[in-house]
Protein backbone atom coordinates (compact mmCIF):
# COMPACT_ATOMS: atom_id res chain seq x y z
CA UNK A 1 0.00 0.00 0.00
CA UNK A 2 0.89 4.04 -0.41
CA UNK A 3 2.92 5.55 2.40
CA UNK A 4 0.30 8.04 2.52
CA UNK A 5 -2.65 7.09 3.62
CA UNK A 6 -6.50 8.86 4.65
CA UNK A 7 -8.40 8.32 7.91
CA UNK A 8 -11.72 6.91 7.08
CA UNK A 9 -14.39 6.76 7.82
CA UNK A 10 -14.34 10.71 6.69
CA UNK A 11 -15.72 13.37 8.57
CA UNK A 12 -18.91 15.51 7.13
CA UNK A 13 -19.15 19.09 8.20
CA UNK A 14 -22.82 19.34 7.34
CA UNK A 15 -24.69 16.03 8.46
CA UNK A 16 -26.05 13.49 6.07
CA UNK A 17 -23.79 15.98 3.12
CA UNK A 18 -21.24 13.26 1.48
CA UNK A 19 -17.54 13.66 2.73
CA UNK A 20 -15.95 15.75 -0.26
CA UNK A 21 -13.07 13.61 0.12
CA UNK A 22 -15.03 11.43 -2.11
CA UNK A 23 -15.23 13.06 -5.57
CA UNK A 24 -11.43 13.74 -5.54
CA UNK A 25 -11.32 10.01 -5.16
CA UNK A 26 -13.33 8.81 -7.56
CA UNK A 27 -11.43 10.71 -10.02
CA UNK A 28 -8.01 10.07 -8.82
CA UNK A 29 -7.24 7.68 -6.91
CA UNK A 30 -10.91 5.17 -7.16
CA UNK A 31 -9.38 2.46 -4.66
CA UNK A 32 -7.22 4.25 -2.19
CA UNK A 33 -5.57 2.98 0.52
CA UNK A 34 -6.61 3.98 4.20
CA UNK A 35 -6.39 3.75 7.77
CA UNK A 36 -9.59 3.05 10.18
CA UNK A 37 -10.20 4.08 13.54
CA UNK A 38 -8.96 0.64 14.96
CA UNK A 39 -5.84 1.23 13.68
CA UNK A 40 -6.13 -1.47 10.59
CA UNK A 41 -5.57 -0.66 7.11
CA UNK A 42 -8.40 -1.18 4.15
CA UNK A 43 -8.53 -0.30 0.30
CA UNK A 44 -11.64 2.02 -0.31
CA UNK A 45 -13.81 1.64 -3.10
CA UNK A 46 -14.99 4.57 -4.90
CA UNK A 47 -16.55 4.25 -8.35
CA UNK A 48 -19.91 2.85 -8.95
CA UNK A 49 -18.39 0.31 -11.33
CA UNK A 50 -15.72 -1.17 -9.10
CA UNK A 51 -18.06 -1.17 -5.76
CA UNK A 52 -20.31 -3.64 -7.92
CA UNK A 53 -17.51 -5.84 -9.35
CA UNK A 54 -16.12 -5.83 -5.64
CA UNK A 55 -19.69 -7.07 -4.60
CA UNK A 56 -19.33 -10.52 -6.76
CA UNK A 57 -16.07 -11.09 -6.96
CA UNK A 58 -15.71 -14.43 -4.74
CA UNK A 59 -12.58 -14.11 -3.76
CA UNK A 60 -13.20 -10.94 -2.12
CA UNK A 61 -14.82 -12.77 0.54
CA UNK A 62 -16.77 -11.97 4.35
CA UNK A 63 -15.77 -15.23 5.96
CA UNK A 64 -12.49 -13.63 5.88
CA UNK A 65 -13.34 -10.72 7.20
CA UNK A 66 -14.69 -12.06 10.30
CA UNK A 67 -11.68 -13.80 11.33
CA UNK A 68 -9.92 -12.49 14.72
CA UNK A 69 -7.18 -9.98 13.59
CA UNK A 70 -9.12 -8.90 10.25
CA UNK A 71 -9.14 -5.40 9.54
CA UNK A 72 -13.14 -4.02 10.95
CA UNK A 73 -14.18 -0.60 11.19
CA UNK A 74 -16.00 -0.97 14.83
CA UNK A 75 -15.22 -2.35 17.99
CA UNK A 76 -17.20 -5.72 17.87
CA UNK A 77 -16.86 -7.48 14.31
CA UNK A 78 -19.73 -9.60 13.40
CA UNK A 79 -20.16 -13.21 14.79
CA UNK A 80 -18.59 -15.85 12.41
CA UNK A 81 -21.86 -18.00 13.04
CA UNK A 82 -23.50 -14.72 11.35
CA UNK A 83 -25.71 -15.11 7.50
CA UNK A 84 -23.31 -11.51 6.96
CA UNK A 85 -19.99 -13.23 7.69
CA UNK A 86 -20.20 -15.84 5.41
CA UNK A 87 -19.53 -16.51 1.93
CA UNK A 88 -21.28 -19.14 -0.71
CA UNK A 89 -21.90 -21.55 -0.32
CA UNK A 90 -22.04 -21.81 3.27
CA UNK A 91 -24.06 -18.11 3.15
CA UNK A 92 -26.83 -19.68 0.53
CA UNK A 93 -27.56 -22.37 3.12
CA UNK A 94 -29.07 -19.67 5.56
CA UNK A 95 -30.26 -17.23 3.20
CA UNK A 96 -32.16 -20.47 1.70
CA UNK A 97 -34.35 -20.49 5.01
CA UNK A 98 -35.53 -16.76 4.99
CA UNK A 99 -35.55 -15.61 1.59
CA UNK A 100 -38.98 -17.51 0.91
CA UNK A 101 -40.74 -14.67 3.66
CA UNK A 102 -39.02 -11.16 2.29
CA UNK A 103 -39.77 -11.77 -1.77
CA UNK A 104 -41.22 -9.15 -3.51
CA UNK A 105 -44.48 -11.10 -3.59
CA UNK A 106 -44.89 -11.86 0.43
CA UNK A 107 -43.88 -8.32 0.80
CA UNK A 108 -46.94 -6.75 -1.53
CA UNK A 109 -48.95 -8.95 0.71
CA UNK A 110 -48.04 -7.22 3.83
CA UNK A 111 -49.12 -3.46 2.10
CA UNK A 112 -52.54 -3.08 3.47
CA UNK A 113 -51.43 -3.78 7.68
CA UNK A 114 -48.05 -1.82 7.54
CA UNK A 115 -50.90 1.17 6.11
CA UNK A 116 -52.54 0.26 9.15
CA UNK A 117 -49.67 0.50 11.74
CA UNK A 118 -49.01 3.63 9.73
CA UNK A 119 -52.44 5.34 10.44
CA UNK A 120 -52.46 3.92 13.87
CA UNK A 121 -49.02 5.45 14.69
CA UNK A 122 -50.21 8.73 12.52
CA UNK A 123 -53.29 8.97 14.76
CA UNK A 124 -51.55 8.41 17.99
CA UNK A 125 -49.17 11.41 17.11
CA UNK A 126 -51.89 13.88 16.10
CA UNK A 127 -53.42 13.20 19.29
CA UNK A 128 -50.75 14.00 21.59
CA UNK A 129 -50.07 17.09 19.50
CA UNK A 130 -47.09 19.24 18.68
CA UNK A 131 -44.45 18.91 18.91
CA UNK A 132 -43.97 15.34 18.20
CA UNK A 133 -40.64 13.26 18.35
CA UNK A 134 -41.00 11.30 14.57
CA UNK A 135 -38.45 9.14 15.55
CA UNK A 136 -40.28 8.39 18.88
CA UNK A 137 -43.90 8.21 17.19
CA UNK A 138 -42.91 6.74 13.59
CA UNK A 139 -39.63 6.12 12.30
CA UNK A 140 -39.14 3.74 15.12
CA UNK A 141 -42.29 1.96 16.28
CA UNK A 142 -43.17 1.02 12.82
CA UNK A 143 -40.11 -0.88 11.36
CA UNK A 144 -39.71 -2.73 14.57
CA UNK A 145 -43.34 -3.57 15.27
CA UNK A 146 -43.29 -4.79 11.02
CA UNK A 147 -40.48 -7.13 11.65
CA UNK A 148 -41.44 -8.42 14.80
CA UNK A 149 -44.75 -9.77 13.81
CA UNK A 150 -43.06 -11.26 11.38
CA UNK A 151 -40.49 -13.34 13.05
CA UNK A 152 -42.83 -13.91 15.62
CA UNK A 153 -41.19 -11.39 18.60
CA UNK A 154 -42.99 -9.96 21.47
CA UNK A 155 -42.39 -6.31 20.21
CA UNK A 156 -43.25 -5.11 24.17
CA UNK A 157 -39.42 -5.38 24.64
CA UNK A 158 -38.40 -3.12 21.69
CA UNK A 159 -37.02 -0.78 23.15
CA UNK A 160 -34.61 -3.43 24.70
CA UNK A 161 -33.62 -4.29 20.67
CA UNK A 162 -33.39 -0.83 20.19
CA UNK A 163 -30.86 -0.49 23.10
CA UNK A 164 -28.90 -3.60 22.11
CA UNK A 165 -28.76 -2.50 18.27
CA UNK A 166 -27.00 0.66 18.95
CA UNK A 167 -24.20 -0.90 20.88
CA UNK A 168 -23.44 -3.20 17.78
CA UNK A 169 -22.69 -0.04 15.81
CA UNK A 170 -20.95 1.40 18.51
CA UNK A 171 -17.24 3.06 17.56
CA UNK A 172 -16.23 4.87 20.32
CA UNK A 173 -20.25 5.65 22.00
CA UNK A 174 -19.86 2.24 23.76
CA UNK A 175 -16.91 0.50 25.39
CA UNK A 176 -15.70 -3.33 23.60
CA UNK A 177 -17.31 -4.53 26.85
CA UNK A 178 -20.83 -2.99 26.36
CA UNK A 179 -21.08 -3.99 22.95
CA UNK A 180 -20.14 -7.51 23.98
CA UNK A 181 -22.73 -7.19 26.87
CA UNK A 182 -25.41 -6.11 24.69
CA UNK A 183 -24.62 -9.15 22.28
CA UNK A 184 -24.67 -11.69 24.98
CA UNK A 185 -27.97 -10.37 26.53
CA UNK A 186 -29.49 -10.19 22.94
CA UNK A 187 -28.29 -13.91 22.59
CA UNK A 188 -30.23 -15.23 25.98
CA UNK A 189 -33.31 -13.26 25.29
CA UNK A 190 -33.57 -14.77 21.86
CA UNK A 191 -32.48 -18.42 23.43
CA UNK A 192 -35.33 -18.22 25.75
CA UNK A 193 -37.72 -16.69 23.25
CA UNK A 194 -36.82 -20.22 20.99
CA UNK A 195 -37.35 -22.39 24.25
CA UNK A 196 -40.80 -21.10 24.68
CA UNK A 197 -41.49 -21.34 20.71
CA UNK A 198 -40.26 -25.20 20.67
CA UNK A 199 -43.03 -25.65 23.64
CA UNK A 200 -45.20 -23.88 21.61
CA UNK A 201 -44.85 -23.96 17.65
CA UNK A 202 -45.45 -20.85 15.21
CA UNK A 203 -46.06 -20.51 12.12
CA UNK A 204 -44.03 -17.34 12.29
CA UNK A 205 -40.33 -16.78 10.36
CA UNK A 206 -38.78 -17.78 13.79
CA UNK A 207 -41.18 -20.87 14.00
CA UNK A 208 -39.98 -21.89 10.34
CA UNK A 209 -36.72 -21.51 11.49
CA UNK A 210 -36.79 -23.66 14.34
CA UNK A 211 -38.68 -26.20 12.07
CA UNK A 212 -35.29 -25.87 9.89
CA UNK A 213 -33.14 -26.76 12.66
CA UNK A 214 -34.99 -29.54 14.43
CA UNK A 215 -36.47 -31.16 11.37
CA UNK A 216 -34.24 -30.80 9.01
CA UNK A 217 -30.84 -30.13 10.62
CA UNK A 218 -30.24 -27.25 8.04
CA UNK A 219 -28.42 -24.71 10.45
CA UNK A 220 -26.55 -25.11 13.93
CA UNK A 221 -28.39 -23.43 17.07
CA UNK A 222 -25.69 -20.70 16.83
CA UNK A 223 -26.54 -19.85 13.29
CA UNK A 224 -30.54 -19.96 14.57
CA UNK A 225 -30.15 -17.14 17.66
CA UNK A 226 -28.23 -15.27 15.30
CA UNK A 227 -30.34 -15.42 11.71
CA UNK A 228 -33.46 -14.34 14.39
CA UNK A 229 -31.16 -11.40 15.80
CA UNK A 230 -29.47 -10.13 12.44
CA UNK A 231 -32.75 -10.43 11.05
CA UNK A 232 -34.67 -8.34 13.79
CA UNK A 233 -32.17 -5.80 13.76
CA UNK A 234 -31.28 -5.28 10.12
CA UNK A 235 -35.28 -4.95 9.91
CA UNK A 236 -35.76 -2.14 11.85
CA UNK A 237 -32.09 -0.19 12.50
CA UNK A 238 -32.18 0.75 8.84
CA UNK A 239 -35.37 1.62 8.36
CA UNK A 240 -36.27 4.07 10.98
CA UNK A 241 -32.58 5.67 10.28
CA UNK A 242 -33.55 6.38 6.77
CA UNK A 243 -37.15 7.23 7.46
CA UNK A 244 -35.53 10.05 10.17
CA UNK A 245 -32.84 11.08 7.44
CA UNK A 246 -35.26 11.53 4.65
CA UNK A 247 -37.54 13.81 6.01
CA UNK A 248 -34.58 16.16 6.96
CA UNK A 249 -33.02 15.86 3.09
CA UNK A 250 -36.82 16.23 2.28
CA UNK A 251 -37.16 19.52 4.74
CA UNK A 252 -33.80 21.08 2.87
CA UNK A 253 -35.15 20.97 -0.35
CA UNK A 254 -38.78 22.29 -0.21
CA UNK A 255 -39.69 22.79 -4.07
CA UNK A 256 -39.18 19.35 -4.47
CA UNK A 257 -40.65 18.29 -1.46
CA UNK A 258 -44.08 20.14 -2.85
CA UNK A 259 -43.93 18.57 -6.36
CA UNK A 260 -44.16 14.91 -4.15
CA UNK A 261 -47.20 16.46 -2.31
CA UNK A 262 -48.61 16.93 -5.32
CA UNK A 263 -48.01 14.62 -7.24
CA UNK A 264 -47.87 11.25 -5.15
CA UNK A 265 -47.35 8.35 -7.67
CA UNK A 266 -44.22 9.81 -8.14
CA UNK A 267 -43.21 8.36 -4.52
CA UNK A 268 -42.10 4.88 -5.20
CA UNK A 269 -39.27 6.82 -7.69
CA UNK A 270 -38.84 9.36 -5.12
CA UNK A 271 -37.91 6.67 -2.46
CA UNK A 272 -35.16 5.12 -4.69
CA UNK A 273 -33.85 8.49 -5.33
CA UNK A 274 -33.54 9.57 -1.60
CA UNK A 275 -31.93 5.91 -1.17
CA UNK A 276 -29.33 6.62 -3.67
CA UNK A 277 -28.94 9.86 -2.35
CA UNK A 278 -28.59 10.01 1.16
CA UNK A 279 -26.05 8.04 3.33
CA UNK A 280 -27.10 5.85 6.30
CA UNK A 281 -24.32 5.25 7.80
CA UNK A 282 -20.40 6.83 7.88
CA UNK A 283 -18.00 3.54 6.87
CA UNK A 284 -20.20 1.95 3.70
CA UNK A 285 -21.06 -1.42 3.14
CA UNK A 286 -19.54 -4.42 5.36
CA UNK A 287 -15.80 -4.71 4.53
CA UNK A 288 -14.32 -7.89 2.55
CA UNK A 289 -11.30 -9.43 2.76
CA UNK A 290 -9.03 -11.25 -0.50
CA UNK A 291 -8.59 -14.66 -0.51
CA UNK A 292 -5.80 -14.60 -3.41
CA UNK A 293 -4.58 -11.43 -5.16
CA UNK A 294 -6.88 -9.36 -7.36
CA UNK A 295 -6.84 -6.54 -9.44
CA UNK A 296 -9.65 -4.07 -9.15
CA UNK A 297 -9.95 -0.42 -10.42
CA UNK A 298 -6.04 -0.56 -11.13
CA UNK A 299 -4.83 -1.59 -7.83
CA UNK A 300 -3.41 -4.98 -6.92
CA UNK A 301 -5.36 -6.06 -3.62
CA UNK A 302 -2.76 -8.75 -2.03
CA UNK A 303 -4.29 -11.69 -0.34
CA UNK A 304 -5.27 -10.65 3.46
CA UNK A 305 -6.13 -6.99 2.43
CA UNK A 306 -9.18 -5.78 2.97
CA UNK A 307 -11.42 -3.89 0.47
CA UNK A 308 -14.59 -1.27 1.69
CA UNK A 309 -17.02 -0.54 -0.78
CA UNK A 310 -18.11 2.96 -0.66
CA UNK A 311 -21.56 2.70 -1.67
CA UNK A 312 -22.67 6.77 -0.65
CA UNK A 313 -19.26 7.43 -3.10
CA UNK A 314 -20.85 4.81 -5.70
CA UNK A 315 -24.54 6.27 -5.51
CA UNK A 316 -22.91 9.90 -6.03
CA UNK A 317 -20.49 8.39 -9.34
CA UNK A 318 -21.42 10.98 -12.48
CA UNK A 319 -20.51 8.34 -14.89
CA UNK A 320 -23.26 6.13 -13.80
CA UNK A 321 -25.92 8.85 -12.66
CA UNK A 322 -25.75 12.00 -14.23
CA UNK A 323 -26.06 15.16 -12.36
CA UNK A 324 -25.03 13.23 -9.38
CA UNK A 325 -24.99 15.36 -6.75
CA UNK A 326 -28.22 16.63 -6.86
CA UNK A 327 -31.24 15.71 -5.86
CA UNK A 328 -33.76 14.76 -8.39
CA UNK A 329 -37.17 13.12 -6.73
CA UNK A 330 -38.45 12.36 -10.45
CA UNK A 331 -35.07 10.34 -11.45
CA UNK A 332 -36.51 7.11 -13.02
CA UNK A 333 -33.03 5.30 -12.61
CA UNK A 334 -32.90 3.06 -10.21
CA UNK A 335 -29.46 1.07 -9.67
CA UNK A 336 -28.01 2.35 -6.35
CA UNK A 337 -26.30 0.15 -5.10
CA UNK A 338 -28.31 1.03 -1.16
CA UNK A 339 -28.90 -2.40 -0.52
CA UNK A 340 -25.81 -3.44 -1.81
CA UNK A 341 -25.29 -6.08 -4.57
CA UNK A 342 -24.62 -9.41 -5.31
CA UNK A 343 -25.13 -12.61 -2.73
CA UNK A 344 -25.41 -10.03 0.19
CA UNK A 345 -27.76 -8.00 -1.25
CA UNK A 346 -30.19 -6.44 1.42
CA UNK A 347 -32.52 -9.56 2.58
CA UNK A 348 -35.30 -6.84 3.39
CA UNK A 349 -34.91 -4.40 0.75
CA UNK A 350 -38.77 -4.74 -0.62
CA UNK A 351 -39.88 -4.67 3.00
CA UNK A 352 -37.93 -1.20 3.42
CA UNK A 353 -38.98 -0.16 0.03
CA UNK A 354 -42.90 -0.74 0.88
CA UNK A 355 -42.56 0.65 4.13
CA UNK A 356 -41.12 3.66 2.81
CA UNK A 357 -43.22 4.20 0.17
CA UNK A 358 -46.53 3.78 2.93
CA UNK A 359 -44.64 6.28 5.82
CA UNK A 360 -44.05 8.85 3.30
CA UNK A 361 -47.06 8.75 1.16
CA UNK A 362 -49.20 9.14 4.89
CA UNK A 363 -46.92 11.95 6.16
CA UNK A 364 -47.76 13.94 3.32
CA UNK A 365 -50.78 13.22 2.42
CA UNK A 366 -51.85 14.02 6.33
CA UNK A 367 -49.42 16.34 7.82
CA UNK A 368 -48.93 18.91 4.28
CA UNK A 369 -47.35 21.56 6.63
CA UNK A 370 -45.15 19.05 8.44
CA UNK A 371 -41.90 20.77 9.81
CA UNK A 372 -39.06 20.81 12.06
CA UNK A 373 -40.01 22.26 15.67
CA UNK A 374 -36.76 23.61 15.78
CA UNK A 375 -33.75 25.21 13.52
CA UNK A 376 -32.33 22.76 12.10
CA UNK A 377 -28.74 23.57 12.87
CA UNK A 378 -30.08 22.41 16.47
CA UNK A 379 -30.42 19.28 16.06
CA UNK A 380 -28.83 16.64 18.13
CA UNK A 381 -26.48 13.91 15.60
CA UNK A 382 -25.40 10.66 16.97
CA UNK A 383 -21.75 10.68 17.83
CA UNK A 384 -19.29 7.74 18.44
CA UNK A 385 -21.19 5.59 15.89
CA UNK A 386 -21.28 4.35 12.28
CA UNK A 387 -25.02 5.28 12.04
CA UNK A 388 -26.35 8.79 10.69
CA UNK A 389 -28.98 10.21 12.40
CA UNK A 390 -30.43 12.47 14.38
CA UNK A 391 -30.77 11.24 18.56
CA UNK A 392 -34.48 13.13 18.05
CA UNK A 393 -36.52 14.16 15.29
CA UNK A 394 -38.89 17.20 16.54
CA UNK A 395 -41.69 18.14 13.88
CA UNK A 396 -44.74 20.31 14.23
CA UNK A 397 -47.69 20.80 11.65
CA UNK B 1 -28.26 -39.12 -16.47
CA UNK B 2 -30.84 -37.12 -14.91
CA UNK B 3 -32.42 -34.20 -17.68
CA UNK B 4 -30.37 -31.16 -17.94
CA UNK B 5 -32.21 -27.80 -16.93
CA UNK B 6 -33.49 -24.91 -19.00
CA UNK B 7 -32.68 -21.64 -16.56
CA UNK B 8 -34.92 -18.89 -17.79
CA UNK B 9 -34.92 -15.30 -16.23
CA UNK B 10 -37.80 -12.87 -16.44
CA UNK B 11 -36.24 -9.40 -17.35
CA UNK B 12 -39.53 -7.72 -16.51
CA UNK B 13 -39.22 -8.66 -13.01
CA UNK B 14 -35.52 -8.31 -12.53
CA UNK B 15 -34.74 -5.75 -9.99
CA UNK B 16 -30.52 -6.48 -10.98
CA UNK B 17 -29.77 -7.31 -7.19
CA UNK B 18 -27.33 -9.47 -8.04
CA UNK B 19 -27.95 -12.22 -5.80
CA UNK B 20 -28.21 -14.68 -8.51
CA UNK B 21 -24.66 -13.61 -10.02
CA UNK B 22 -23.04 -13.60 -6.74
CA UNK B 23 -24.72 -16.97 -5.60
CA UNK B 24 -23.96 -18.15 -8.88
CA UNK B 25 -21.39 -16.52 -10.48
CA UNK B 26 -20.97 -19.88 -13.39
CA UNK B 27 -24.44 -19.64 -14.02
CA UNK B 28 -25.53 -15.63 -14.25
CA UNK B 29 -24.46 -12.33 -15.21
CA UNK B 30 -25.87 -9.10 -14.77
CA UNK B 31 -25.30 -6.57 -17.35
CA UNK B 32 -24.67 -2.83 -17.25
CA UNK B 33 -28.56 -2.42 -17.74
CA UNK B 34 -29.11 -4.22 -14.17
CA UNK B 35 -30.75 -6.98 -15.55
CA UNK B 36 -29.52 -10.88 -15.02
CA UNK B 37 -28.80 -13.35 -18.10
CA UNK B 38 -28.10 -16.79 -17.58
CA UNK B 39 -25.00 -17.52 -19.02
CA UNK B 40 -25.92 -20.34 -20.88
CA UNK B 41 -29.96 -21.57 -21.69
CA UNK B 42 -29.63 -24.94 -20.67
CA UNK B 43 -26.89 -27.07 -18.43
CA UNK B 44 -26.63 -30.14 -15.72
CA UNK B 45 -28.44 -30.12 -13.14
CA UNK B 46 -26.42 -28.22 -10.13
CA UNK B 47 -27.70 -27.47 -6.55
CA UNK B 48 -25.91 -24.13 -6.85
CA UNK B 49 -27.97 -23.12 -9.87
CA UNK B 50 -31.42 -23.86 -8.10
CA UNK B 51 -30.18 -22.36 -5.01
CA UNK B 52 -29.64 -19.04 -6.55
CA UNK B 53 -33.06 -19.36 -8.31
CA UNK B 54 -34.55 -19.41 -4.99
CA UNK B 55 -32.93 -16.70 -3.05
CA UNK B 56 -33.84 -14.41 -6.11
CA UNK B 57 -36.06 -11.48 -4.37
CA UNK B 58 -38.08 -10.93 -7.05
CA UNK B 59 -38.60 -15.02 -8.24
CA UNK B 60 -38.08 -14.11 -11.62
CA UNK B 61 -35.95 -16.98 -11.60
CA UNK B 62 -37.24 -20.35 -13.56
CA UNK B 63 -35.71 -23.48 -14.21
CA UNK B 64 -37.22 -26.35 -16.37
CA UNK B 65 -36.53 -30.04 -16.74
CA UNK B 66 -35.34 -29.56 -20.42
CA UNK B 67 -36.39 -33.12 -21.25
CA UNK B 68 -39.73 -33.80 -19.47
CA UNK B 69 -40.21 -30.17 -19.26
CA UNK B 70 -41.37 -30.21 -15.50
CA UNK B 71 -40.42 -27.14 -13.15
CA UNK B 72 -37.22 -27.60 -10.68
CA UNK B 73 -38.05 -23.95 -9.32
CA UNK B 74 -40.38 -22.86 -8.46
CA UNK B 75 -41.46 -25.93 -7.15
CA UNK B 76 -44.62 -26.80 -4.36
CA UNK B 77 -42.27 -25.46 -1.50
CA UNK B 78 -43.26 -21.88 -1.87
Amino acid sequence: MSEKKLAFPFVTPVPLELPGEYAGLRTQQPVAAVILPTGDPAWLVTRYTDVRQLYTDPRLSRAAAVQSGAPRCNQVGPDPDSIVSKDPPEHTRLRRLVAPAFTARRIEAMRPRIARLVEVLLDAMEEAGRPADLIDRLAFPLPITVICELLGIPEIDRNRFREWSEAFMSTTAHSVDAVRTAQARFEGYLTELIKDKRAHPTEDLLGVLIAARDTHDRLTEKELVNLGMTVLVAGFETTATQIANFVVTLLRHPDQLAQLRAEPHLIPDAIEELLRYVPRRSDGGAIRVAVEDVELGGVTIRAGEAVIPAIGSANRDGIQFPDADRLDLTRTDTSHLAFGFGSHHCLGAQLARVEMQIVFGALLRRFPGLHLAVPEADLTWRIGTLVLSPVTLPVTW
Amino acid sequence: MASQWEIDVDVDRCIGSGMCAGTAPKYFIVSNDRKSRPRARVVDPDETLSDAAFTCPVEAITITEADSRLPVVPDDDR
